[in-house]
């Protein structure tokens, strides 16, 4: 095997850091793959849990619990037929779902799922981050107008109108964090995420914990900032259903609509990203400092296969619950395989662990460790993930002026005596 | 029963229209910062299919213009061509969601020309049934309501709990939406078995649940930024434009027909009439949360004392009323709904009118919605709870 493959394994850099091409490409597939597949199904749960928030079963026909309708919905989208408005800009029409989706995955670049997990680590990744994912909202603006329809256009204008309201305390509340970053011994801050995360460590504590409630209220206005970011509800006037119809992607069908959906989940899980690494400690695992020893590396290492573990348990139980009806049997069956592929998946992971536990080359050592801390990033973004999907199920929508006041009377002035006083603390403290 | 007259003495009076500026202001035709924009007929929030033109200047609301008529189907014309008995059914498909209380109102009136009056124990049956209707009615507004201003989940659980209203029209009638509960002179069915205990059934089942709804929305920050101080109409306002109903109770008019102009044995029941102080849509669903749980007090006190006796006055089996001309109004959810018939002695009335308030209501729109933005004119056709199907008969 070619030296330049083999030489990056079980190194401890991210490959844009080792100068290695070929890892950093397979990283970008992986990542591109993975992100696609985790929007899928997260398609598929948000339309559960919502509808279980609202007393009803939600998709249930398409393969066991409906477990295949993500599937049968894009494949749907694909073969519809791909309609552009005669009056519409064609080739901004074209290109605005594009942007969208440019920018939401492009930020995946700088997302430390570990230490060495990521594509590269930039000296200036939360900016890279934030300038990125701000560029989504042109995607929108523009697709609003090239629409060349009002409900679009109205979408196009409540977007950017939300995006300057909340840009400015989203970033602010950013650099109170950064400002965190600085309080070691030689007093220098980073903006590299990988470097961010690496400091919560050192100081042993989650910026979230941290001068509190002064890294706690910097978060909460990052995570109601990139509610707005991301135009979910509450504060999805860009797409209200019941003022705009679908707000700016009315004139869109088909795959151009999917891209947006797309480019929508994507951002979801790139501002999660960027709340749990900055506050909730990225990809570390809970207390890596005071539960050290080895003993406890091995507990947390069983995390992953324990996870995929009970939700194999849960399909399994799902699969028993079933009625046992002659008609419900392919169902059953797919289920039944559902449940054996999340156990195998368990299983893998298990082996892994205990495998590499034993094992004394680095490589297993690595590939154990980055399980943990892709799986502990995960785990945390998740949570985020469904924080969108219970805000969705119960808040009504803020109307876009209401949106902006809060924005600038409210969360600004926060923002801004939260930078003030972190600052002033850091000094005393330090 | 006696035909109530205006004494003057209510606290009712009719301001003029000087005070209402209905102009839209003047601009130049081409005005850059102005968008006409076609709000339905195919919209997500206007409740069917009313159309409204929207004049903006940017979100801000210049004028409005409702279109109506994509749902007529001329039921006062065929009216002329029913006899009294057969147009009973078609009044159930005015107001769909109320259809209980249309055949209430439509019964009234033609007994009220016939001279007769439905016996003691119809007339309960009818109360608790009607009742019901507006709780069931009022359950709609809030589900369809909370979700035109973005909040999802109280629909499902509103539709959860009028199924139960629902199940009880069937078992009594047959039908669940157009039910055609009632008949000229009294009542066709006889209550089933088991009838007063699925009523108070429901209503140990639903005193909670009206609770569960107030905990979504009375206090939710989001709901009450929404709908405080939005679409405010004043009472004298109100009164001018003749709205009726929640609508104009709350805006702190105490007016309530089943209080101002006792029909069936109302003056029997003991419940209050709810009203508002600032004839916002807070106000307005307040309002209607309070008068689900006042409906469910005169259906408890009405369920416990049902009379015997007969479900049918003394009515011919074809009914030709005398020469004359009468008006009839109850209060149904949604506020005044009367019907004036004319009657030339025939079988087949010769005229027949309805006044349903939806369409009396929705001219409050424009006055509510100017200076406005895009996503309160959303809020406040929500707030009236118009059905088109009564707005275009």
């Amino acid at each position: 095997m070619p030296n330049f493959i083999m030489s990056y394994l079980g190194s401890t850099v991210t490959p844009g850091q080792a100068g290695n091409q070929f890892w950093a490409l397979i990283y970008v597939l992986v990542i591109f793959a993975g992100v696609a597949v985790v929007v899928l199904c997260m398609n598929w749960i948000e339309r559960k849990a919502l509808a279980h928030f609202q007393i009803r079963l939600g998709p249930m026909r398409v393969g066991p619990h409906g477990l295949m309708q993500p599937f049968a919905d894009a494949l749907k989208l694909m073969l519809k037929e791909d309609i552009i408005p005669a009056e519409a800009d064609q080739f901004v029409f074209w290109v605005a779902p594009l942007i969208g989706l440019l920018a939401s995955f492009t930020v995946y670049i700088v997302i430390p799922f570990g230490p060495s997990q990521a594509v590269t680590d930039m000296n200036i990744g939360i900016l890279f981050m934030l300038g990125v994912s701000s560029l989504g909202v042109l995607g929108i603006v523009v697709a609003g107008w090239a629409s060349n329809s009002h409900y679009p256009l109205i979408g196009a204008l409540r977007s950017s109108a939300q995006m300057v309201s909340y840009e400015v305390a989203m970033g602010l509340a950013v650099v109170s964090a950064i400002l965190m970053t600085s309080m070691n011994a030689s007093g220098t801050g980073t903006l590299s995420m990988i470097e961010i995360v690496r400091a919560q460590q050192q100081q042993g504590i989650w910026f979230l914990f941290k001068f509190f409630p002064l890294g706690f209220v910097a978060f909460a206005i990052f995570a109601i900032a990139m509610v707005a970011e991301t135009n979910r509800a509450p504060f999805d006037m860009a797409e209200a259903e019941s003022e705009l119809t679908a707000g700016f992607h009315t004139e869109y069908s088909g795959l151009r609509w999917s891209l947006f959906m797309l480019a929508e989940y994507a951002a979801m899980i790139a501002v999660s990203s960027i709340a749990v690494t900055l506050w909730l400690g990225g990809w570390m695992r809970p207390f890596p400092n005071l539960l050290h020893a080895p003993a406890w590396d091995f507990i947390f290492s069983l995390f992953p296969g324990l996870t995929f573990g009970g939700l194999a348990l849960i399909a399994f139980i799902g699969t028993a619950r079933m009625p046992s009806h002659s008609f419900f049997k392919i169902q059953r069956i797919g289920l039944a395989v559902f449940a054996a592929l999340l156990g195998f998946l368990a299983l893998l992971l298990l082996v892994i662990v205990v495998a590499g536990r034993s094992a004394d080359t680095s490589i297993a050592a690595r590939l154990n460790e980055g399980i943990g801390y892709v799986y502990w990033f995960m785990l945390k973004v998740a949570v985020f993930m469904y924080l969108f999907i219970w805000y969705r199920a119960t808040w009504p929508r803020y109307r876009f002026d209401q949106l902006m006041r809060i924005g600038w009377k409210v969360m600004l002035p926060i923002s801004l005596g939260v930078l003030m006083l972190t600052a002033i603390v850091g000094v005393i403290v330090s | 029963m006696s035909v109530p007259v205006n004494d003057g003495k209510s606290d009712i009076a009719i301001h003029s229209l000087s005070n209402l500026n209905l102009e839209t202001p003047e601009k130049p035709y081409l005005d850059s910062n102005e968008l006409i924009i076609n709000m339905g007929p195919q919209h997500p929030a206007t409740h069917g299919v009313l159309r409204v033109i929207l004049k903006l200047d940017g979100e801000k609301v210049l004028g409005t213009e409702c279109v109506i008529g994509y749902l007529h189907r001329g039921v006062e014309k065929i009216a002329e061509n029913r006899t009294y008995t057969m147009f009973n059914p078609y009044v159930d498909r005015m107001d769909y969601c109320a259809a209980v209380s249309n055949g209430l109102g439509y019964c009234e009136a033609v007994e009220k020309l016939l001279n007769v009056e439905a016996p003691p124990r119809a007339q309960y049956i009818r109360v608790i049934l009607t009742e019901l209707q507006r709780i069931a009615s009022h359950q709609l507004w809030l589900g369809t309501h909370a979700l035109d201003i973005g909040a999802m989940t109280p629909l499902f659980y509103t539709f959860r709990d009028r199924e139960e209203i629902l199940k009880i029209f069937e078992k009594y009638c047959g039908a669940r939406l157009t039910t055609h509960a009632f008949r000229i002179g009294g009542c066709q069915y006889e209550t089933y078995t088991g009838f007063e205990k699925d009523v108070t059934n429901f209503l140990t089942f639903f005193a909670p649940k009206i609770d569960e709804y107030e905990t979504l929305l009375t206090s939710n920050r989001i709901w009450l930024e929404r709908t405080k101080n939005v679409g405010v109409i004043s009472a004298a306002d109100a009164i001018a434009l003749g709205v009726t109903g929640p609508v104009l109770r709350a805006s702190g008019v105490k007016w309530d027909l089943r209080k101002a102009q006792p029909y069936e044995n109302y003056s029997k029941f003991d419940f209050e009439i709810p009203v508002g102080t600032n004839g916002d849509t807070y106000d307005r669903y307040l309002v209607r949360m309070a008068e689900m749980r006042q409906s469910m007090r005169i259906i408890e006190q009405a369920v416990g004392g049902i009379p015997e006796g007969p479900i049918m006055g003394k009515v011919p089996k074809v009914i030709k009323p005398p020469v004359g001309e009468i008006y009839h109004s109850i209060e149904a959810p949604k506020g005044e709904l009367g019907y004036f018939i004319v009657s030339d002695g025939s079988t087949q009335p010769y005229r027949l009118r309805v006044r349903p308030p939806s369409f009396v209501n929705l001219q409050a729109l424009d006055l509510m919605v100017r200076g406005a933005l895009v996503a309160d004119v959303v809020a406040v056709i929500g707030t009236f709870d118009i059905v088109l199907g009564e707005v275009d008969r």
